[in-house]
């Protein structure tokens, strides 16, 4: 080899060694989270309350959501957003998400099937249980109480497009919606039939039909009833309104 | 002395005190003086085209609609330190509206902060900036809210603490804080620099009032140079903006233009994700600018002189043995918040906080995260959130709320802020109270 074949091969030796020595400093390099392009990563903000498969996991207060109809989804989507129902949380995360966005958020937890448990139940005097039976199936004509049957479904698990199942939620979530329809503190799109029905039974009324709808067992598979076939009780704005 | 004297005495003191008084407001008057400002002719179907994109530039709508409310009907409520505003109602309703209103009524609420009557607008309205619009834009806007649909909603009062509210206090304000821009807005063009620097120093001091929330206040809500966007603390809101003029914190000086652009426009960047306040003016406003704009606040943002540097450590004794050793760090939490964020993090940031790039940001080297203020870090872990949905963006990812006990928060937090390569402050547990 003569000599200005080496001075090239050091210099190249060198030139690698310090290119080497670079990439050491700069530390290995990290390849980015791989993440699945799916909605269901996408909505990882639902799913830490309301479970991955909407089933609730948030504790006594969370509903669950799955298998709900996509109708009363999205209604209640847009209540948190536009401030019609209150949720610290709630109206912070959907607060600047489009319309669109939140359809097939619904949407995809409508979809969502799985047996569902029953909530655990603190004891109901067999008494109670009783009038909330007979509140839920039969309502009381006498103080023009429709019962929850007629618009929730004869099994109570909601019916289509927009009504929701009442079966499978914990008692406090149950007590706590009825005493804010009562208050005020929950609306819906006037006219705000289910205001109009909370404020119609007295505080034992909301006790004694909380008490029993939770004890319910949960039909499985758990579906909505088909869309009803004859007018509801009330007029209702938000049941199904065009959007 | 006699008590004749006495009397005497006391006389001349009162009206010594009278005169005082008097020309203190005189000096006020003087002060806070408005001229009367005369109507332009009606600009026509273009001027509320234009006055259309205004309002988008200015985000009007953010507060001037409630939420779940009518557009431009006021009724938000703004909290400040000194209680709450209620934005009024922009719609032309004769009434509750501003459909009385001529087009120099708007100017001068604009361009001099008085309302139609003349009564002092309070300044949670930022017509300290807004005093930087034209004439010309100031009409188009009018022109626009005029053609909006009229919403009869009469304007809730403020809910101001004593004395914050009163005339006097806010014609103090003004004398201490307020000057009107000029009436022409040639006078303020820098000839030392392009049509689009002048263009985005014209939107970021003026219509965009970045100061608002970039601006740093002081105790009486007051701002600095009108061109100082050296991060302002919205204790209501629970964020901190942060500083534009600092690299360390939202100063873009250093990054490359396209970035900053991607921001504004889409929400998120290989930099970092558009958050809180600055996610809503994203979604309601930047992402609906023109390029033009866009590219020209851009300019202008990254033209911003970084502050000079702190003064060398060595002047301060406790500071020079805190450069020698790094900020002293308890073991234990250190520990906790290595395990802290393996257990809620590591999974969408990575073991080496790289995140995914448009997805989950990375927080090594994220300035939210190791920024002096660790509001915004804290708020984004407790909050949770979605990056800002865009029309580049429509369906983001988004981060759950983690309601960790205080002391995790500060373990957590000390941890991110010392790791890849980070050396920031550790976060006390007092912080974290402080700031929830």
């Amino acid at each position: 080899m003569n000599r200005q074949a080496r001075a090239v091969a050091t210099c190249a030796g060198l030139l690698a060694a310090g290119l080497f020595r670079l990439a050491l400093a700069a530390g290995p390099v990290q390849a980015p989270v791989q993440v699945p392009d799916t909605l269901a990563q996408r909505l990882a903000p639902c799913t830490a309350c309301h479970g991955v498969e909407g089933r609730s996991v948030g504790g006594a207060y969370v509903p669950r959501i799955a298998g709900k109809p996509a109708g009363y989804l999205f209604e209640q989507l847009l209540n948190f957003r536009d401030g019609r129902r209150h949720n610290a949380t709630m109206a912070g995360l959907l607060d600047l998400l489009p319309d669109a966005y939140l359809r097939e958020i619904a949407q995809h937890f409508s979809t969502l099937d799985f047996p569902h448990d029953r909530p655990a139940v603190p004891g109901a005097p067999p008494a109670l249980l009783a009038r909330g039976e007979a509140l839920a199936r039969r309502g009381d004509p006498a103080r023009e109480l429709p019962a929850c049957a007629e618009c929730h479904g004869a099994q109570l698990t909601g019916a289509l497009p927009a009504m929701p199942g009442l079966l499978g939620l914990p008692r406090d979530y149950l007590l706590a919606q009825l005493g804010a329809w009562r208050t005020g503190a929950r609306h819906a799109v006037a006219p705000d039939c289910m205001s109009e029905v909370a404020r119609r039974l007295s505080p034992d009324d909301l006790l004694a039909v909380a008490a029993w709808l939770s004890a319910q067992a949960v039909p499985q598979p758990m579906r909505p009833a088909p869309p009803p076939d004859r007018p509801a009780p009330l007029r209702c704005g938000s049941a199904g309104h065009p959007r | 002395m006699s008590l004749h004297a006495v009397r005497h005495w006391k006389r001349g003191a009162a009206a010594l005190l009278a005169l005082a008084a008097s020309l203190l407001l005189w000096a006020l008057w003087r002060g806070d003086w408005t001229p009367a400002a005369t109507d332009t002719a009606p600009g026509g179907a273009q001027a509320v085209e234009r006055g259309a994109r205004l309002a988008v530039a200015g985000n009007c709508a953010a507060c001037h609609t409630a939420r779940g409310g009518l557009p431009y009907a006021g009724g938000r409520g703004i909290a400040t330190p000194f209680g709450t505003v209620y934005a009024g109602n922009l719609t032309p309703d004769d009434d509750t509206g501003i459909g009385r209103w001529t087009n120099a009524d708007f100017w001068r609420a604009l361009h001099h902060g008085r309302s139609r009557d003349g009564h002092r607008l309070i300044p949670a309205f930022p017509y300290p900036s807004f005093t930087q619009v034209t004439r010309e834009d100031a009409d188009a806007l009018h022109a626009y809210l005029r053609s909006l649909p009229p919403v009869r909603q009469a304007n809730r009062a403020h809910a101001l603490r004593w004395p914050y509210g009163s005339p006097v206090a806010l014609a103090v304000w003004r004398a201490l804080y307020f000057r009107p821009g000029p009436e022409d807005i040639t006078n303020t063009v820098d000839p030392n620099r392009g049509p689009e620097w002048n263009r985005g120093a014209y939107l970021v001091r003026g219509l965009g009032h970045c100061q608002a929330c970039h601006g740093r206040r002081d105790l009486l809500g007051g701002l600095g140079d009108a061109a100082a966007l050296e991060g302002g603390r919205l204790p209501q809101q629970g964020w901190y903006a942060p500083s534009l003029a600092d690299p360390a914190e939202a100063g873009v000086m250093q990054w490359p233009a396209d970035e900053v652009l991607r921001l504004l426009r889409t929400g998120t960047s290989t930099q970092g994700v558009a958050q809180g306040p600055m996610a809503e003016v994203v979604v309601r406003s930047t992402q609906h600018l023109p390029e033009a704009d866009l590219r020209a606040i851009v300019a202008y943002l990254r033209s911003l002189p970084a502050p000079p540097p702190p003064p060398p450590a060595a002047s301060k004794p406790q500071a020079a043995s805190e450069a020698e050793q790094g900020p002293i760090r308890d073991r234990s939490a250190m520990a906790r918040g290595e395990r802290l964020y393996a257990d809620h993090c590591r999974a969408c940031h990575g073991d080496q906080g790289q995140g995914a790039p448009g997805i989950y940001p990375a927080l090594a080297g994220s300035r939210m995260v190791t920024m002096d203020d660790p509001t915004n870090l804290l708020r984004v872990i407790t909050q949770g959130g979605f990056a800002p949905a865009t029309a580049d963006n429509p369906r983001p990812y988004g981060m759950p709320p983690f309601d960790l006990p205080d002391a995790d928060l500060a373990a957590l937090t000390t941890w991110m802020r010392a790791s890849w390569g980070h050396d920031a402050a550790p976060v006390s547990a007092a912080q974290v109270i402080t700031t929830r």
